[in-house]
């Protein structure tokens, strides 16, 4: 029997069973990890909540400790589950029916890792890892503020037992076949098998599952009517982290799109994306918004009422993917368990609610703007703006169900809709991340704002007139004058970002009489929070920028044959070949296209077509070229895709497009998750003044000083 | 220099060019908005085939619907069938799916108007709460003492001095 390096190892699952009687040992092992698992986040909830309830009994303290560690406990039985599947699939253990479905054989390791998260039961089960790993954190870390603590945990414990009750109930994974055990598995969905799809899942579980944290602390907060801000305080870098995992996760998501789907875009306004940037957005509010709580004491029913917002939100993204309500190229099989997911969603805006109605009073703040040009009134006409976006992306996912109950029939709202609804909400947003951080709190006056705003903004209309001079006619169409517009608010967002860094460098710098760049460091360290989001501005710019490429696209579809040449752009694409390749996963035929550029040959690409043998689908896989090397600024991606054969004449077909400017979508990302990264540091204390004489001790403060 | 007319009179060879380029301009200037119809009505409907992609970029392998679709849509181009007569023959043939966005008549012009009815009450709301917060009298400190008010210049030179300082 071999196990390690996964040779032979489907013999390791037989012998278990053939040891124990034909007995499946594994699921068996799981079912009762999960099992196990259910009744221990079941008793960390219900004996925390009566601890809790009952916290001026003397035995409440020991008691909610046994809730605490059944809650650290849930988390290794989960762990136990989950490891039980991963090691199922690496054994070819396909008398698990879930196994069998999402898996084979030839299927190489890291997909068999990634089979976890590629179903409805494994993902779930995925998701309930994530949340008691969460809660093993957490729980572990409780000496910070034992009582707030203690309800955060009894909150996270409910969510969790809501998962592991529909694990154990309605989407069991380990779940047993029926008859004799198969040879073979049905593989995994090939869109599934590209190296991003090991990653993008994760991120963007960490997301949705990590803002049941900032959630449940605000909630026990709420419910405990804990006093001050200390609760954000705590939860100020789990809702950092957690979205800066989601944004990974959305934007894994838009390269995975791009790279596999082969229709030359990466955002397609499907349901479940949408469902992605809905969470993505109320976070990204709240973590402005709150803010003004921290700095103010303001706006603490709001702050509530987003995370609140965003934790549902979370929620809705995975009810879309699972319930099979709305049609979907993300959805899972559609299944029963969408009506768990609704009854969930709905007793959680019950008890929200009812927290918020009857414990407002706590959350009394003193309201008072002293200018209409101040960073307060942007946070809000920025959380207005987000929202705007957030409501208007639910609206448009969920429009066709209200058409078919108000009309009797689904209508589409797709791409057409949310580009021209979306994006002059979004072109709003963008104005004011150029404006937010020059307005300073309280007041900023209109000459300092004059001054801060003007080389910015001579920049960022001198990038609209160079479009211009370019050929861009931003009245022709209302594409380009949207690019035209989002170009000129892109530049306006760095220029002033760049002159902030500028600004307090030169100060620092004359100061310390260190040079410019040593001293933007120091600024930066200096108060990491801001500089940090300061970058993260800077890498939503660039993302926009790559985004405001798409008018100018373009394509050509062709027959190729040996020779056959296409034009695209500055390119010209040559048909060297085409050849065929075979492997125990799939077998696979490529083309082989010279490019060339100026009559010199730049690259040569493989678009690709398999064939998965397990499942028997096709799938084409596109051959991206970014052209760094001879634009730059103005990169473009050649994007080749080998779409299979004319059935008439025989002839393969190659689609080539020119995507202008898409790289700078993913540097943005990568600049974005330094900007969080960079936020997450810890601010330098500046040590002022060295103590020239030695310090006294303190005389003794009587009683009534 | 050669004139191709004589006495005012233009030479048959003349008409011949100008007919020729007339027809020209019309059969080219046709295919090239043909193209831009074809790619402006391939960008507003969805393939049928359940891929839940725009019809001109749904390219996965195997379809059976958006090679027939298109051939369709440029069938009706070339008969010369308006965009509306267009849009209705596949909307009867693949039902109301097939549009990639509500159309902006009875309830579905709905989709169209509240995300922006929703934009115009939140901007009137946050203004109606900005001024309001802005209105209210500075709260008395706790003694009784008030801040007084009316010197909001020497207040805002304090203001420029402290962030002149501090704002880094």
């Amino acid at each position: 029997m071999e196990i390690a390096g996964g040779l032979h190892t489907t013999r390791f699952s037989e012998k278990i069973r053939e040891i124990y009687g034909g007995v499946p040992v594994m699921s068996t092992i799981g079912s009762f990890a999960l099992l196990l698992a259910l009744g221990l986040s079941g008793y960390c909830f219900l004996v925390g909540l009566l601890a809790l309830l009952f916290s001026t009994h003397s035995a409440s303290g020991p008691i909610g400790e046994t809730a605490r560690r059944a809650g650290i406990a849930a988390f290794a039985a989960v762990l136990l589950a989950a490891a039980v599947l991963v090691m199922a699939a690496f054994n070819d253990d396909f008398s698990i029916a879930y196994i069998f479905h999402h898996s084979n054989r030839e299927l190489p390791a890291a997909y068999k890792f990634a089979v976890l998260w590629s179903g409805q039961e494994g993902s779930l089960l995925f998701w309930s890892l994530l949340l008691a790993g969460y809660g093993f954190v957490l729980r572990l870390r409780y000496k910070t503020d034992q009582r707030l603590f203690a309800y955060a945990s009894v909150i996270i414990a409910a969510v969790q037992v809501f998962f592991l009750l529909i694990l154990n109930i309605a989407a069991h994974p380990f779940g047993i076949i029926q008859g004799g055990l198969p040879a073979d598995g049905s593989g995994l969905n090939p869109l599934l098998q590209y190296p991003e799809m090991v990653i993008h899942p994760p991120m963007l579980y960490l997301g949705y599952v990590g803002f049941t944290v900032p959630f449940a602390f605000a909630l026990g907060a709420l419910i405990m009517k804990y006093p001050g801000e200390k609760w954000i305080h705590i939860t100020r870098r789990w809702t950092m982290v957690t979205w800066c995992f989601l944004t990974i996760g959305v934007f894994l998501g838009a390269h995975w799109a791009y790279a596999v789907l082969g229709w030359g875009g990466y955002w397609g306004w499907d349901p479940v994306e949408n469902a992605s940037l809905m969470p993505w957005l109320t976070g990204t509010a709240f973590l402005h918004s709150v803010m003004m709580q921290e700095k103010r004491g303001m706006l603490k029913v709001w702050n509530m009422a987003l995370i609140f917002a965003t934790f549902l939100l979370s929620m809705l993204g995975t009810f879309l993917t699972r319930s099979g309500v709305i049609s979907s190229v993300h959805a899972f099989a559609q299944s029963s368990i969408g009506s768990w997911f609704l009854v969930f969603i709905a007793l959680t805006v019950a008890v929200c609610t009812y927290f918020l109605v009857m414990n407002r009073s706590h959350l009394k703040s003193e309201h008072k703007l002293e200018s209409l040009v101040s960073r307060e009134s942007s946070f809000l006409f920025n959380n207005l703006l987000l929202l705007t976006l957030c409501f208007t992306i639910l609206w448009g996912t969920f429009f066709p169900i209200l058409s078919e109950f108000a009309q009797g029939h689904k209508v589409t709202v797709g791409p057409p809709f949310f580009n021209r609804v979306a994006v002059p909400v979004a072109l709003l947003l963008l104005l004011l991340t150029a404006v937010g951080p020059l307005l300073a709190w309280r007041k900023t006056s209109i000459e300092s704002l004059k001054r801060n705003f003007l080389y910015p903004a001579i920049g960022a209309l001198a990038v609209g007139g160079m479009m211009i001079l370019f050929g861009v006619r931003p009245w022709e169409d209302p594409s380009y004058f949207y690019a035209t517009m989002a170009a000129i608010l892109a530049a306006l967002v760095m220029f002033t970002v760049i002159s902030e860094f500028l600004r307090g460098g030169r100060v620092i710098a004359g100061k310390t009489d260190q040079n410019l760049v040593s001293a933007m460091v120091q600024l930066c360290h200096r108060n990491t929070r801001r500089y940090g989001g300061y970058i993260v501005h800077f890498g939503v710019a660039l993302v926009i920028i790559g985004i405001l490429g798409t008018p100018f696209n373009r394509e050509v579809e062709k027959e190729m044959g040996f020779g056959d040449k296409i034009s695209i752009g500055p390119y010209t694409l040559v048909c060297q070949s085409y050849t065929q390749d075979d492997n125990p996963n799939y077998g696979n035929e490529w083309a082989i296209i010279h490019v060339f550029r100026d009559g010199k040959q730049v690259t040569t690409m493989f678009p690709e077509r398999r064939f998965y043998k397990a499942s028997g689908q096709p799938q084409t896989l596109p051959r991206i070229y970014p052209s760094f090397r001879q634009d730059f600024f103005l990169v473009s991606d050649l994007y080749l895709v080998y779409e299979g054969k004319n059935d008439t004449t025989g002839r393969p077909i190659i689609k080539a497009h020119l995507n202008p400017l898409v790289p700078w979508i993913w540097i943005g990302l990568i600049i974005m998750v330094f900007g969080t990264v960079v936020a997450l540091v810890p601010n330098a204390v500046v040590v002022r003044v060295a103590a020239t004489s030695p310090l006294r001790t303190p005389a003794h403060v009587g009683a009534g000083d | 220099m050669k004139s191709s007319t004589s006495g005012g009179q233009i030479s048959p060879r003349r008409y011949l060019q100008a007919a020729a380029l007339a027809v020209a301009v019309v059969v080219f200037l046709g295919a090239g908005d043909n193209d831009a119809r074809f790619k402006d009505l391939g960008h507003r409907m969805m393939c049928a085939c359940g891929c839940n992609q725009i019809l001109l970029e749904c390219n996965h392998v195997g379809c059976t619907y958006s090679d027939k679709m298109r051939d369709q849509l440029q069938t009706a181009l070339d008969k010369g069938d308006n965009d509306d007569l267009i849009l209705q023959g596949f909307v009867q043939d693949y039902g109301p799916t097939v549009i990639a966005a509500p159309t902006a008549s009875g309830f579905n012009r709905l989709a169209w108007v509240m995300p922006f009815v929703a934009l115009g009450l939140g901007i009137t709301f946050v203004i109606f709460v900005v001024r309001s917060w802005k209105n209210r009298p500075t709260p008395a400190l706790a003694d009784g003492i008030m801040i007084p008010h009316g010197n909001e210049d020497v207040l805002d030179e304090f203001r420029r001095k402290a962030r002149k300082e501090t704002d880094l």
